[in-house]
């Protein structure tokens, strides 16, 4: 079979474009995150929010009114506009990627899930469009600014130093279980990635409001006091491990499901496999240590940490400095 | 209501109360027992050894433990470079005796998966009966001040107090809340999947354990090159390399037989990607028993032949050139084609050619060249896997071969201690060399080989099985929420009726504040003059 030439350059030409539309996103966010007025780390009035259960009346807790935001322009607060701004460039950049993408599929005619620049564009795509879909259901535009340069470095790598041309597969990824397993192992990338982040935004907000309540200052405190309280930011990492921890398990799954096809036994110890092992392990030891006394909070959030720095390792690591059957990566 | 406070709420009802819908956190792991004897110590490990943060710190040492398993070669995948590994650094003899060539086969490995999966039935059995117990309790009983709880609502319903307790139930069990009802209150649990998902999970991976046991003791997988115009046959003297399950009886092996007709490789021509693999077919014969008529098969990667539950997969290939060797009166003392072993993606590969009736005896070493080419740096070797230009350079010693001695000896390697040197030639097909002494060596083409595994896993169904439910209890654990709701009704001003309604989740960061709105919103409405209505968004 052949390659479509201009297929694959113009799905070339949609992931730059994607990325100089990232790019202008990104620093829509920063302007919005900078005119932020932002939160006092210092609750006014300490559990102001559990008022209600203190006076053993009934329980309120009301809806913030920004988040309503309204009809007339004045109501907005400020770097209300430009955050909406930046996520509707954010939704065309996405489309440009999505659409790159697709065409890079189209220029070989099978799923575009066969070489490293293939998976991080994809996982690129994954990330921005995990965040796309919480917004929504929520409130998240403070975390564009996270999103975005995470967004731009893998596509950035993976335009400079992982390229490949479009070209047809060897035969041991010819095979529907790469679609089932490729696809959940990348959607897996961008949403552990966003839960790292959440996981080092919770940090940082825990770290500012502990200084705070003792009356220390702490040099990040400009950034925490832009985000979420910290136990906010503590939970939206927690479910999005929580979610994605069956979906890597079932990724685990289809690829033994595979090599039990491809080379007659399901599990080997191949490279690839063990570190997948390493980051499940490292996975599970996070969910059991939030339910574990002594280990919540602070030290979870370094093993989500440490089992994604597995997972990156995974990816990047065992593809370029160890041999095996996953050496694919289409570098030479 | 911020969340240090519904955990303060929380950690109170559950401690107090019982009111908590997750198993109390005991941790007494911690502290040793003073003056108990024997049986007490006991105690105290086995409570250790199931406690949650040991199975933490065991899922800890696990991971680090596979780590060199990815970084040294392991002689489960990769034997020859184990051999290599050691022959390069004399310090791998101490690698090895540590089991760093066989990781996940040591008795280190061992020791944690195995403390490991104890921790895990010493905890999980335990709770699985506990949980057996729960599912068929009934919810607790309403406490009296609901206002305590985090989701609490009160509102006003112009029924009787009677007739509001029933239509709260009635709501409830139909969202299939597990009701009951009281004289002056309801109380309602629902979620009990999570803790059912959460235990088949955890006894879905002992399961997984017992599947990856029953194939590694009763499975095999063996390798086996066949070269084109051969046959195989599924007997284990056949077999290049064979490893069985120590309870493995090589009578079982199914008695199917093959032979390989054709086998082809297609490379991509041009390009960034020149001479990466495209397709790879071997078509075969096969004969499924002794008597069975033959068929015609094709075996590709990813498409093994599946024959009474072994399978044939198409691992590798190669080239074997046919060699054949006549002594100086023209009789033929040599001829065969000989497999060769590739060792680069061009298919440079190694020959080795032992021609022992010959007189002295011959050996020949050297090359076989799919597309030849020679430079000063590299000497002989390929430029693309396919048969484009075929050559063979080959040296030959005359000698003793060494293979009467009754030492064991590689086919692919030839002792030349005993021998000496006669030359070097290079041959396309069809061409001879006459050596000195008059014999001559001819290359008169070659075949393709292909390698095969035949493999049998008797666990591998089980492993599927348990991982599947693995996967099912893991998404039911971590998705469902476990939640109770109550209703408390007493009799207001008017004829009315004050109906309070609360909700308690110890799931983390879950909410039953949208349940319990709804069943406010049916049963009443809120209090005139009172807030109460700006309904609780935590998020």
């Amino acid at each position: 079979m052949t390659v479509n030439l201009a297929f694959a350059e113009l799905s070339r030409d949609l992931v730059y474009a994607a990325m100089a539309v990232y790019t202008i996103a990104m620093f829509t966010f920063a302007v919005s995150f900078a005119a932020t007025k932002g939160r006092d780390l210092v609750p006014a009035t300490a559990g102001a929010s559990g008022a209600g259960a203190a006076e053993g009346g009934v329980a309120v807790a009301t809806r913030t009114e920004v988040a309503l935001g309204g009809p007339d322009d004045g109501a907005l607060p400020p770097g209300r506009r430009s955050a909406n701004i930046a996520m509707a460039i954010t939704w065309l950049g996405t489309i440009l990627l999505a659409g790159g993408l697709l065409f890079r599929g189209l220029s070989v005619m099978r799923a575009p899930w066969g070489n490293m620049y293939e998976f991080s564009i994809t996982s690129a795509l994954a990330i921005a469009a995990t965040f796309l879909l919480i917004s929504l259901k929520r409130d998240v535009r403070w975390l564009g600014l996270f999103v975005l340069p995470t967004v731009l470095l893998i596509l950035g790598l993976a335009v400079t130093v992982l390229y490949v041309e479009a070209a047809q597969l060897v035969p041991a990824l010819r095979n529907y279980w790469l679609v089932i397993h490729v696809s959940a192992a990348t959607v897996c990338a961008g949403a552990f990635s966003l839960g790292a982040a959440l996981s080092a935004l919770f940090l940082v907000a825990d770290s500012a409001e502990k200084r705070a309540a003792e009356g220390r200052s702490y040099w990040l405190s400009g950034l925490a006091k832009r985000l979420p309280e910290s136990t906010k930011l503590d939970g939206m990492a927690y479910r999005i491990h929580a979610f994605m921890f069956p979906l890597w398990t079932f990724t685990i799954i289809a690829g033994a499901i595979w090599a039990e096809n491809a080379w007659g036994r399901y599990w080997g110890w191949d490279p690839k496999e063990t570190w997948a092992f390493i980051t499940w392990v490292g996975y599970a030891a996070y969910l059991h240590a939030r339910a574990t006394a002594g280990w919540k909070g602070r030290k979870a959030a370094y093993i989500a940490f440490v089992a994604y720095g597995c997972f990156v390792f995974n990816y990047f690591g065992v593809n370029i400095l160890m041999s095996g059957l996953h050496s694919y990566g289409g570098l030479r | 209501m911020s969340d240090q406070v519904e955990d303060a709420v929380r950690d109170a009802d559950g401690s107090a109360t019982g009111l908590s819908t997750a198993p109390l956190d005991v941790d007494d792991a911690g502290t040793a027992p003073v003056g108990i004897g024997v049986v007490g110590w006991l105690r105290w490990a086995w409570r250790s050894l199931t406690s949650m943060r040991t199975a933490l710190v065991l899922l800890f040492l696990l991971a680090v433990a596979s780590v060199p398993g990815s970084v040294f070669p392991q002689r489960g995948t990769d034997p020859v470079k184990v051999t290599q590994y050691l022959a390069d650094d004399p310090k791998g003899v101490w690698l090895d005796r540590l089991g760093m060539f066989d990781v996940f086969a040591s008795p280190w490995f061992a020791a944690i998966y195995l403390l490991l999966f104890i921790s895990l039935a010493g905890c999980v059995i335990p709770r699985s009966l506990q949980h057996w117990k729960a599912m068929r309790a009934r919810p607790p009983a309403a406490p009296r001040n609901l206002a305590r709880l985090p989701e609490h609502r009160r509102i006003e319903a112009s029924a009787p107090p009677a007739d509001v307790l029933t239509s709260a139930a009635a709501h409830l069990r139909s969202r299939r809340w597990r009701v009951d009802v009281a004289d002056d209150s309801v109380a309602a649990e629902k979620g009990y999947s999570r803790e059912t998902g959460n235990l088949v999970f955890h006894l879905a991976l002992l399961l997984l354990l017992l599947g990856v046991a029953l194939g590694s003791l009763g499975g095999f997988r063996g390798n086996v090159v066949v070269r084109e115009g051969s046959s195989f046959a599924n007997t284990l003297s056949q077999f290049d390399s064979f490893a069985p399950g120590r309870g493995f009886d090589p009578a079982s092996l199914s008695p199917f037989s093959f032979t390989l007709d054709d086998f082809s490789a297609q490379f991509e021509r041009g390009g960034s990607q020149n001479g990466a693999p495209r397709e790879f077919t071997a078509d075969v014969t096969l004969t499924r028993e002794p008597g069975a008529a033959p068929e015609k098969v094709r075996i590709e990667v990813n498409e093994p032949l599946v024959v009474n539950g072994e399978k044939v997969f198409l691992v590798g290939h190669g080239f074997a050139p046919t060699i054949t060797v006549k002594d100086k009166d023209g009789q033929i003392v040599f001829r065969d084609s000989v497999v060769c072993l590739p060792q680069d993606g061009n298919f440079t590969s190694t020959c080795v050619v032992k021609v022992p009736d010959a007189s002295p005896q011959l050996g020949l070493t050297g090359f076989f060249l799919p597309t030849a080419a020679v430079d000063d740096v590299r000497g002989p070797h390929s430029t693309f896997p396919a048969a484009d230009d075929p050559a063979v350079f080959l040296s030959a010693w005359e000698g003793d071969l060494g293979l009467d001695d009754g030492r064991p000896q590689s086919v692919f390697k030839l002792e030349t201690a005993k021998m000496t040197r006669l030359g070097i030639d290079a041959m396309r097909p069809g061409e001879s060399w006459t050596l000195p002494d008059g014999q001559t060596v001819t290359f008169d083409g070659y075949v393709e080989f292909a390698s095969f595994a035949v493999a049998r896993d008797p666990g591998k169904e089980v492993a599927l099985v348990a991982s599947i439910a693995a996967m099912a209890g893991l998404a039911l654990s971590l998705l469902v929420r476990r939640r109770r709701v109550w209703v408390r009704v007493a009799p207001g001003a008017a004829g009315t009726t004050v109906v309070d309604v609360a909700g308690l989740t110890r799931s983390e960061h879950a909410s039953v504040a949208d349940e319990v709105d709804e069943l406010a919103s049916a049963l009443g409405s809120p209090p005139a003059q009172s807030s109460t209505h700006e309904q609780g968004a935590s998020e």
